[in-house]
């Protein structure tokens, strides 16, 4: 394994898609979180080298989440990748001022998401750990 | 490269599954707060929303077309309605209630790209568009009143937005709530948060800040909306979670607030953990719960039932030893490592039986959805009263119990219950209740449907009954009230004086009985005229293991379950008489019929009488005695289907393995007891089989 990912969203199914597209490939260990707390435990105590996430969570939505990131001195490499219904919607604008990489709009497909997260990892030394 | 969703569909139907089930119980709160013209609670729409837009994303990903198409169009309206573009109205809760079927139909489509459901599926979706939108007229931006920095703004959701002016245009005052959450208990302390919220403020968003934040707490801002004051608050919040202010008003001069840059001191409660404590729990999961496809726990179960036979086995190498004084020692040890062997394997059989066990509430949910239907297409009003939602039955009697009770609860309220008017008449609350209960009673689970309608007339039925030539003239002279209201379960009576589109269906009580008499259960019924009725279900909580008793007949071994069977006794050929072509005995004074089931079977010649044993069995009211060579006690056997190419031949409930590579075939008491009063005898198949 490689790159280690992180994917945050309540839906257990698309957990697992995302799961399933990036292990699969042998492309990266994928880690998950069911909520926004769960996630906040995960980047407080790790390092990702891409981290997906939902932007319609309760609680803590996703927004709140790369607003967290941003200050986070331990993501700072991390790469963002924002899913959302609408692309070009509100919720997606805020998204890249809060330092989003890309947008992922649902439903996806599985080489859509592979292929971005290369996209976005090309360049980037794969991770030691 | 095989497509890497295969593997987890099954996660999707689940959740799809799931989440269906969640839209279904939330239109019903939505419903039952339109209708008492109560507020309804924004969260519950939210709720609604996002249960129909995670469906909407995870069909388009796992190619289910048709849902993913219906879950777009109702987003669309849900959106409206969450965001205040859309008001609740009856039309749109019938659009709404209609989409919970359509789901589950979609979803179930061997096929989910069916081309045959695009002209269904166009149809609802132009129903969804059709719902009228009264869109409110917005007059200025409430969030101008207030001085919130751009900074929290900057990371609200679209429908937080919304809350947030929502809740200003409401008059409400807006809080800010500071406190550090330690990282390992931050659910449980949010939950408790939210509930002391709950009676008077409405929280629109948590934000994690950096500030005073490790990698073991985090601080977060929680955006407060609240018509209760400042004081108040303080005194509710400030002891238990952190610092409350107030957010001003633009109108007064605007002086931000000092930023806290003190960590608030958090209750002792969220430090209690250590750091290596924390550590650990950072990687546990927050959902303690999995899912399991029921085919691996039928799968564990059979290894359970192997692992017994092992058992068995090593028990009669232990048997053959007896007496040998050389192993004395050795076999008494071995012994006691069997039975404690034994009693770990008893206990590991109840783990996997517990795991089976889902809440009834399953159905009763979806029975409450069939209620309000029926309810509202019979013009009638009907008030569900639910309890016992909690008791837990096996997985798969939950499957089989949905038809038989959707059956009984259209029946209670077309038959049953009277419209208003007649209720009046009659000196009864206006509104008709319908009671379901549900209870455990020692091994079994009791599940009761009852109705405070007109009751049933059982000279009515006997009359009925007569005139369908189902009940001689004879025989319909000695009924007791108690045996009139029992035809109500035979084959092809119905009281009704026009069978409703509702419950007829083709469908009635006498199906309702044979299902329930398949899994094992029974059905009784009781009835008064003007007070009610209440149909009461006895079920055991497992299909998946049953006790059975081994008899021998024409030296094949057969498995013949116990809740069956009444008693075995004693069988003596020559005391055989023979009513109406029947083959009776007299068993303390009462007669008996018999069947011999050696000749049913074909295994023996038709004018033989062999045997030794009748195994008196039950079923309801009707008892048959089974002739049968031997018995050799009781055992819990898992039953083994006989597979899709035996599934036509009738008498056998399935196959088990009872140790020394023998198999046994379990015996369909309820079956047999059809086919002897009702039906033709057993085609015999026996012999034709290797």
């Amino acid at each position: 394994m490689s790159f280690h990912a992180l994917i945050v969203d309540d839906s257990s199914a698309v957990r697992a898609f995302v799961r399933a597209s990036l292990e699969d490939a042998g492309f990266a260990r994928v880690q998950e979180a069911e909520t926004g707390f769960e996630a906040l435990r995960l980047l407080a105590s790790n390092t990702f080298d891409v981290v997906i996430v939902d932007v319609n969570m309760p609680d803590i939505n996703g927004l709140e989440l790369l607003a967290f990131m941003k200050k986070s001195p331990r993501q700072q490499a991390a790469r963002r990748i924002l899913i959302s219904t609408q692309v070009d919607g509100p919720d997606s604008k805020r998204g890249l001022q809060l330092g989003a990489d890309a947008f992922l709009q649902k439903p996806f497909e599985v080489e859509q998401l592979r292929s971005l997260v290369r996209e976005l990892l090309e360049g980037v030394e794969e991770a030691s750990s | 490269m095989s497509d890497p969703r295969d593997n987890v569909q099954q996660e999707f139907l689940a959740e799809a599954q799931e989440l269906v089930e969640a839209l279904s119980r939330d239109l019903l709160l939505l419903d039952e707060a339109y209708h008492r013209d109560e507020r309804v609670e924004p969260a519950l729409i939210n709720e609604i929303f996002r249960s129909v837009h995670t469906l909407k994303g995870i069909a388009g990903m796992f190619g289910y077309r048709h849902v993913g198409t219906v879950a777009h169009a109702l987003e669309d309206l849900l959106d409206d309605l969450r965001l205040g573009r859309a008001a609740v109205g009856q039309e749109l809760l019938d659009v709404l209630f209609d989409s919970v079927e359509r789901f589950q139909r979609l979803l179930a489509l061997d096929d989910p790209q069916s081309p045959g459901e695009d002209a269904s599926v166009h149809e609802y979706i132009a129903a969804i568009r059709s719902v009228g939108m009264e869109p409110q007229a917005e007059i200025g931006d409430p969030l101008d009143k207030y001085n919130i920095e751009a900074e929290v703004l900057a990371v609200l959701t679209e429908y937080e937005e919304h809350r947030l002016r929502a809740c200003i245009r409401e008059g409400l005052l807006l809080y800010r709530l500071r406190a550090a959450f330690d990282l390992a208990a931050i659910d449980d302390s949010i939950e408790s948060l939210r509930d002391d919220a709950q009676s008077d403020a409405e929280i629109i968003t948590y934000l994690p800040s950096m500030e005073g934040g490790n990698e073991d707490t985090i601080e977060l801002v929680v955006l407060l909306a609240s018509g209760v004051s400042h004081e108040e608050l303080r005194t509710k919040f400030e002891s238990r979670y952190g610092t409350i202010e107030p957010i001003e008003e633009r109108t007064h001069l605007p002086t931000l607030p000092p930023q806290a840059t003190s960590i608030p001191a958090a209750p002792p409660s969220m430090r209690a953990h250590t750091e290596d404590e924390s550590a650990q729990a950072s990687l546990r999961s927050v959902a303690d719960s999995v899912r399991v496809d029921i085919r691996k726990l039928d799968h564990l179960m059979n290894v359970v039932g192997e692992l017994a036979l092992v058992r068995s086995a090593v028990n009669r190498v232990v048997d053959g030893l007896q007496g040998d004084s050389i192993y004395r020692q050795s076999m008494m040890d071995l012994d006691r490592i069997g039975r404690s062997f034994e009693r770990q394997l008893s206990e590991l059989r109840t783990g996997i039986l517990d795991v089976r066990m889902v809440p009834l509430g399953q159905v009763f949910n979806k029975l409450a959805r069939i209620v309000r239907q029926s309810a509202r297409d019979n013009d009638k009003q009907v008030r569900l009263v639910v309890t016992g939602a909690d008791t837990e039955v096996d997985k798969l009697i939950v499957e089989e119990l949905t038809d038989p009770l959707m059956h009984l609860v259209r029946n209670a309220i077309d038959h049953g219950i009277e419209p208003s008017s007649d209720r009046e008449l009659a000196h009864k609350r206006s509104e008709g209740t319908l009671a379901l209960n549900a209870y455990h009673k020692g091994s079994n689970v009791v599940i009761e449907v009852e109705d405070d309608g007109g009751g049933m007339n059982a000279h009515k039925l006997r009359e009925t009954a007569l005139a369908r030539g189902l009940l001689g003239a004879e025989a319909s002279q000695e009924l007791s009230r108690q045996d009139m209201l029992n035809l109500v379960f035979l084959p092809g009576l119905s009281t009704s004086k026009e069978v409703t589109d509702m419950s007829g269906r083709g469908v009635g009580m006498d199906v309702v009985k044979t299902n329930i008499l398949r899994m094992g259960g029974m059905i009784s019924i009781a009835s008064e005229e003007e007070i009610g009725t209440k149909i009461t279900i006895t079920l055991p909580i497992t299909l998946a293991i049953i006790r059975t008793l081994i008899v021998t007949i024409a030296s094949r071994t057969f498995a013949l379950p116990i809740t069956a069977v009444r008693e075995a006794i004693p069988y003596v050929p020559s005391e055989v008489r023979s009513i109406q072509g029947r083959e009776v005995i007299t068993v303390r004074g009462e007669t008996l019929a018999i069947c011999d089931l050696a000749r049913v079977f074909g295994l023996r010649g038709p004018s033989e009488r062999e045997g030794s044993f009748v195994v008196v069995g039950s079923m309801g009211n009707r008892e048959l005695g089974f002739v049968v060579d031997d018995l050799h006690g009781q055992e819990d056997v898992i039953i083994k289907s006989l597979g899709k190419s035996l599934s036509s031949v009738r008498g056998f409930a399935g196959a088990t393995d009872i140790g020394d590579q023998k198999v046994a075939l379990v015996l369909d008491a309820p079956a047999l007891f059809a086919e002897y009063f009702d039906g033709p005898e057993i085609v015999p198949t026996l012999e034709t089989r290797p």
